[in-house]
């Protein structure tokens, strides 16, 4: 049957920002679907506040709206635009619900548009879990015993039925915000609170706990024949009582007989079926006693998830995209497999590899929070890799996390003088760093069988990595006999280079010597979704090490793009934006374009958005082998972020043909000598730096500099480990973890340019304008800027880098010339993050970002605001406590604010300033004041948005301050740390008080004449 | 234990035995399945062929007594990328290779399998050695090259039961009459149950769970069973058997079925599709390298739905072949569009390419069981 002629307009909502459990996975999923909606010549609508995605790229949609995506806004869009379908399920979780709040508010029925892909019934029966129990019980299915609570009273009285441990998970949120295990009544209360108050409809399940059950998801898809294929099986490396997101998976399941799985799929199918997803992909989850082989059903996501990412990614299944052509109305008999050209997607892709996805976590950035993991999720993003055994995908994937590991230990990274008690601590308690505890345990002599006691994880796992330690030992005790037969081994097994220098006391470069010497270079085989049986169209490849290499390499010129690795903070999808730029900018002009990235998350890793791709990890050795392999004309390492160009040197090194700016310019700028050396020859300012490579010679310069200062190491990203520090004690303790962060390289101290405005990359203090740093590469900005005006960069980039001119590309000085006002705004993780304090500082933090465009300065930044998640009041109350020498400025905006009708509550001092300024106001304890207090205020309500400053530093206004950030956190208060901040809110409330927020899409925004 | 795979057109592969010293040979053939390799070996199907399995991970939740389709492994060797030799699974009894070396079947590992499956691809099923043994390639290929071919030779006859059996709460048991002192006497008296016979030309305990399962009484007769032997026997039902290898020759059991078209409902699996096709006129063919695995697509042309199948064929009825007669064809394969399912336009009788039983496999056909007593039903009725 045909795709569907009724309808005409389909509206998609996207995922709005990168937060933690939805990352750049919905873009890929997002550009997926309307790039085949788009094929099949619909109109597509498509809101996304998040503007460093791909799918919010003019091209991608007919109407792309980068507006907040709520349900009011989503709302105005129907309104405007008609549309005769909304399709929810691309938009991960937040695309679910806000279609289903559209949905409530009527607005779907009042303009007739259908929602397509999953009803508003699937969705709830498969999300509440009252009705999901019930559903499940219906078709002899058991999920854990469990009971709702929408108060800790009925909490504790279904724990009192069902005994501890329990897991405690709020209905209604994005990756479990706000869950976890309890197992005494203390922890039951805190996990409940938290609970209650992440829910979007205010209840929580209280479940029996099955934690330690091993864990498996299955990927389905369904037709409107009731034609049903599962797509990929995962098994949890970490069993029951971790999240999903934050388990190491593997594809396919390796520790079930055929008998088990099959009752598995039928389970699936069923669960399909009586949820009612008539058309698109699933995700299910299953834990399974290993005792006795009973099943339950965890939990099923009737939409496309991280996990169907990276199902897409380990198969060459393009969920997505048949799940958007599913929608339509084809079949899956009716779709092609892409992949073989010559099959259909009604078939289960089968793997002749294994592979292995890793967690990327960003701890390090949480001081305050402890490494554990729970049935919440924190991870920031992922890797996933691909070998031909579970070993060597393990070791490829630890090595392309960028944590500095180059595989499973022995990379010079290990911890030391570890004591067996710390292990068992470790193992016990899952943690990021479990998998290399697994390791120590086994070199302490620690037994597989109590290995899997402590840790619950399949003894089949704990067996690959004891082989790995096997193949290790091996090579150590022969390293003065390294034989080819005992390299290649070690390569079969997953060993980097920089493991087999480590275990055999040499350096990289002679390690790899002697492996050049043997012959033994990888070959590349297709991920092709079928095992060989057919012939693959697709150039999708991952390297092993075995006889026979299936790598075309064309005789065209060509160029490799370097991705950015998984996401973290501070690198995030505005790197893989722009690698995807660069790979399509290559195309148009003709040269073969080879991606490389480890990312499964990205738009980057899709099979067709380069000409081929190269699914590896983003190290020195493994680039080098694909250059060689592909005799490719030159590596761009700009646009993926910090990962390519912590390599770069060692490409060039290698004889890479490194294209655009060479790694001796990336050095100019991020050495903080050569650069300070080049503005002086350039007659340009800097703040007052220099550079020290001890902690005693860090304090000596600050003292010369004065404080405050801010301190960093050089060859990082997104401010990692540096800090603005206001005397020496701080920079003491602070400089140790800097020269830890980045070992070989100096430290920077910097002049702090207090209430400087930053341009980017100026800042302007006095009329003096200083020069911060320069990044000889793609940044997080480029994305942005690239919505704002129109002007795609990264693309014209690389066309300059091909060696095009500004004027051939008809890029003209005034192409940034725009008629409205964009502004950028940040998404924090701090809700996952209990006792962070939620303060900004020159360490990056945010997970994200959100663009609002208005006519003006105020409507953009509220809708920028709203997209991020805080809605601005325009009524009740402000809270106002500002240091002295924010007073004066803060009370025109007090001011502002009182005419506009909001009443005024201030601390003591701000409180009498503002009434000798005739403001009238309510004076509000501080919280060292006692109750009633400001924190009361703002959890009881009463308080709509506060004006904070100063409170950063200074123990007792710091103290305070921190109460009130993580007070305004859980109310979701809008809050302003700097005068400027607070006027910048003001003039959005006076927007938001004129009229209601306008939208328009963006292809209107830049074809204005 | 160093090891040597070849194959006919001098094709070798350098690998290890994981079962100790050995030789063997047969059909070299490729299977796509990620779970269900114990199944796979204890098919009778595959009894002639080395298998390579295209999942490189094999072992890795041992082996048990219960996940078998026949009472011994049949394959004549085992090919795996890397084997396992640490089972973990709450059912399994005992390691693959212990298994293996139990009945003196030859598994080798540490190959390039993915290259081997694309070379049997592109060049077709052909025969092939493993040897500890001789390891000069020249050599095994030349042994290789000794061996039967496929086609052409009687398979059946060398996995079919002498005895005949009932299939009883899971298990077979063996009767000391033999077929031709058989009658309805052979029935449980009273059994209130439809009765079937199965001919036993390979067949999977699989098939015999789900004919019990659906409710019949079941007889498994040999292959060289007459037609009068049936009818003298009188069952509701008659079920033709998968098995091994070429159809063609096996001319005992294609005329017996073309005695029995019309006298009983009857439904053919797999080599029992192949036999019922040639019953009916029809030709058969050798594909290039088979269906093997358990993602085949099925497209039931009667209902438009699309069913994933276990597969496990060599050999396939030319679908135009049977076009002529009075014969629909019910389903097609998606992958190349040749024959799954037929059924007669006149007379109770249906087949299918493929295993509706799984094991291994997806339990999407299961179904054709319960249409299967339908047919009896309304036959009888």
């Amino acid at each position: 049957m045909p795709k569907r002629t009724d309808i005409e307009k389909i509206l998609i909502i996207g995922a709005g920002p990168i937060i933690i459990s939805q990352a750049c996975e919905f873009d890929y999923s997002g550009t997926q679907a309307c790039k085949a909606l788009k094929e099949e010549g619909y109109s597509v609508v498509l809101v996304n506040s998040n503007p460093a995605t791909i799918m919010t790229d003019p091209e991608f949609a007919d109407s792309t709206y980068i507006e907040p995506v709520t349900a009011e806004i989503v709302a105005s869009i129907i309104e405007k635009e008609r549309p005769d379908a909304i399709l929810p399920t691309l938009g991960g979780q937040t695309g679910l619900n806000t279609a289903v709040e559209v949905a409530e508010m009527g607005v779907l029925e009042k303009f007739s548009v259908e929602m397509i892909g999953a009803s508003l019934d699937v969705i709830k029966k498969a999300e509440d879990r009252d009705l999901f129990r019930k559903a499940m019980e219906k078709i002899g299915l058991r999920i854990p015993k469990s009971g709702i609570a929408r108060s800790l009273a009925q909490a504790r009285e279904i724990v009192e039925d069902m005994g501890l441990p329990v897991i405690v998970r709020p209905s209604f949120t994005l990756g479990g915000t706000g869950g976890g295990v309890a197992g005494t009544v203390e922890e039951l209360d805190s996990l409940v609170g938290a609970g209650l108050d992440a829910s979007l409809i205010g209840q929580v399940m209280i479940e029996e706990s099955v934690v330690g059950w091993k864990e498996y998801e299955l990927e389905v898809m369904r037709d409107k024949n009731d034609n049903v294929v599962i797509v990929c099986s995962i098994e949890n490396l970490d069993p029951m009582g971790i999240h999903t997101g934050e388990s190491i998976t593997v594809a396919p399941v390796q520790t079930l007989t055929d008998r088990e799985y099959q009752v598995m799929r039928d389970a699936a199918i069923a669960i399909m079926r009586e949820i009612g997803v008539d058309t698109g992909g699933s995700n299910v989850q299953f834990a399974v006693n290993p005792a006795d082989g009973e099943l339950v059903v965890v939990e099923m996501n009737p939409r496309v998830s991280r996990s169907s990412a990276l199902a897409s990614k380990a198969t060459g299944f393009p969920i997505a995209k048949i799940a958007a052509k599913l929608a339509v109305g084809y079949t899956l008999d009716e779709l092609p497999n892409d992949i073989t050209g010559e099959t259909v997607a009604a078939f289960e892709p089968t793997l002749d590899y294994c592979v292995v996805k890793i967690p990327r976590w960003t701890f390090e950035k949480f001081p305050e929070t402890e490494d554990t993991l729970t049935t919440s999720m924190k991870s920031v993003g992922e890797t996933m890799a691909i070998g031909r055994t579970f070993k060597e995908a393990l070791q490829k994937g630890l090595r392309s996390l960028e944590i500095s590991r180059f595989g499973l230990g022995a990379d010079g990274g290990d911890r030391k003088n570890l004591s067996v008690d710390d292990i068992i601590e470790k193992l016990v308690t899952p943690n990021s760093e479990r998998i290399f505890y697994i390791r120590y345990a086994l070199e302490k002599g620690l037994g597989i069988e109590e290995i899997h006691e402590y840790t619950k994880i399949d003894p089949w796992f704990i067996e690959q990595i004891r082989q790995i330690l096997d193949v290790e030992r091996e090579l150590a005790e022969n390293s003065d006999n390294l034989t080819p037969d005992r390299i290649r081994k070690a390569k079969q097994t997953g060993f980097s280079d920089v493991q087999i220098a480590q275990i055999t006391k040499r350096t990289e470069k002679q390690a790899r010597r002697i492996r050049y010497d043997f012959g033994i270079k990888p070959v590349y085989k297709l991920v092709d979704t079928c095992a060989a049986e057919f012939a693959a169209a697709t150039p999708y490849y991952y390297s092993t090490y075995e006889t026979e290499n299936e790598a075309r390499v064309s005789e065209r010129k060509k160029v490799v793009v370097l991705g950015g690795g998984p996401n973290r903070i501070g690198q995030g999808i505005e790197f893989d934006y722009c690698c995807v730029h660069a790979s399509f900018a290559l195309r148009e002009e003709g040269v073969e374009s080879i991606m490389v990235n480890s990312n499964p998350e990205t738009v980057s890793t899709d099979y067709d958005t380069s000409d081929k791709l190269y699914f590896e990890p983003l190290t020195t050795e493994d680039v080098l082998h694909i250059v060689e392999t592909e005799q490719c004309d030159g590596v761009i390492v700009q646009f993926g972020g910090q990962t390519p160009l912590n390599i770069s040197e060692e490409l060039h090194k290698n004889g890479v043909k490194i294209i655009g700016t060479q790694p001796e310019s990336i050095s100019r700028t991020e050495d903080r000598k050569l650069f300070a050396a080049m503005l002086k020859k350039l007659g340009l300012v800097q703040p007052p730096n220099d550079t020290a490579v001890n902690v005693e010679q860090a304090a000596r310069t600050a003292r010369e500099i004065g404080y405050p200062v801010i301190v960093r190491p050089s060859f990082v990203l997104g401010g990692r480990a540096m800090k603005i520090v206001y005397n020496e004690d701080e920079l003491v303790s602070f400089s140790k973890k800097a020269i830890t962060a980045s070992p070989n390289h100096p430290i920077l101290v910097d002049k702090f340019l207090e209430d400087a405005v930053e341009l980017d990359v100026y800042a302007v203090k006095n009329d003096t304008l200083y020069i911060i740093e320069v990044n000889p590469r793609a940044s997080r900005t480029v994305p942005f800027v690239s919505k704002a005006t129109g002007v795609p960069l990264a693309k014209i980039a690389t066309k300059v880098m091909l060696g095009k001119t500004l004027a051939q590309l008809g890029v003209a000085d005034d192409a940034w010339r725009t008629n409205h006002v964009s502004v950028k705004e940040s998404v924090f993780p701090f809700n996952r993050f209990p006792g962070v304090d939620t303060v900004l500082g020159p360490e990056m933090k945010s997970t994200g970002e959100v663009m609002g465009i208005g006519s003006c300065f105020g409507e953009a930044f509220a809708k920028a605001q709203l997209g991020a998640g805080q809605k601005l009041p325009v009524e009740g109350s402000v809270f106002i406590s500002v240091q002295d020498k924010d007073k004066p400025d803060v009370v025109k905006i007090a001011g502002r604010l009182r005419e506009a009708g909001f009443a005024i509550l201030a601390t003591s001092g701000t409180s009498a300033f503002l009434s000798s300024k005739n403001i009238e106001n309510r004076r509000i304890n501080k919280v060292s004041e006692g109750t009633p207090h400001v924190v009361d205020a703002i959890l009881g309500g009463e308080i709509q948005l506060v004006i904070n400053t100063g409170s950063a530093h200074g123990s007792q206004r710091k103290r305070d301050g921190y109460k009130i950030r993580r007070a305004t956190l859980g109310g979701q208060v809008p809050y302003a740390t700097t005068i400027e901040g607070a006027h910048a809110m003001c003039n959005a409330i006076m927007e938001l008080k004129k009229q209601s927020l306008s939208v328009k899409p963006i292809q209107k925004h830049y074809f204005l004449p | 234990m160093k090891a040597l795979l070849a194959l006919e057109d001098g094709r070798t592969f350098e690998c290890r035995s994981f079962t100790g010293d050995g030789e063997t040979g047969g059909e070299m053939v490729f299977n796509t399945g990620m779970t269900g390799y114990q199944e796979v070996l204890t098919d009778p199907s595959y009894r002639g062929q080395i298998v390579a399995m295209t999942y490189p991970l094999i072992g890795n939740y041992g082996v048990n007594s219960r996940d078998v389709e026949s009472d011994r492994i049949q394959v004549a060797g085992f090919v795996v990328r890397e084997y396992q030799d640490f089972p973990s699974n709450y059912r399994s009894e005992g390691t693959l290779a212990d298994y293996l070396k139990s009945q003196n079947v030859m598994g080798i590992t540490d190959l390039d399998t993915r290259a081997l499956t694309l070379h049997i691809r592109t060049a077709g099923a052909m025969r092939a050695c493993i040897s500890t043994r001789v390891l000069d390639p020249s050599a095994l290929v030349h042994k290789a090259r000794s061996l039967p071919r496929m086609a052409g030779q009687d398979l059946v006859k060398e996995v079919s039961t002498e005895t005949p059996y009932k299939w009883e709460n899971g298990r077979p048991v063996f009767l000391k009459q033999p077929v031709s002192d058989m009658d309805e006497t052979v029935w449980t008296p009273g059994g209130g149950r439809y009765r079937v016979v199965a001919f036993d030309y390979g067949i999977k305990y699989s098939i015999l769970r789900n004919l019990e399962r659906v409710g019949f009484e079941v007889l498994v007769v040999p292959a060289f069973t007459t037609a009068a032997q049936v009818k003298q026997i009188n069952p509701h039902g008659v079920f033709l058997s998968n098995g091994p290898g070429d159809p063609a020759p096996v001319t005992y059991a294609v005329e017996t079925v073309r005695e029995l078209l019309g006298y009983r409902p009857m439904f053919g699996i797999c080599l029992g599709n192949q036999i019922a096709g040639l019953a009916l006129g029809g030709r058969t063919y050798k594909l290039k390298f088979g269906h093997r695995g358990i993602n085949q697509p099925v497209k039931d042309l009667q209902t438009g739905r699309v069913e994933i199948t276990s597969q496990n064929h060599g050999f396939a009825v030319d679908l135009e072949s049977l076009e002529a007669g009075n014969v629909k064809i019910t389903h097609i394969n998606l992958n190349d569009n040749t024959l799954e399912g037929f059924r007669h336009r006149e007379i109770p009788l249906f087949t299918v390419q493929y295993h509706p039983e799984a094991s291994p496999g997806p339990h999407d056909a299961q179904y054709l069981f319960e249409r299967f007593k339908k047919l009896v039903e309304e036959t009888d009725a």
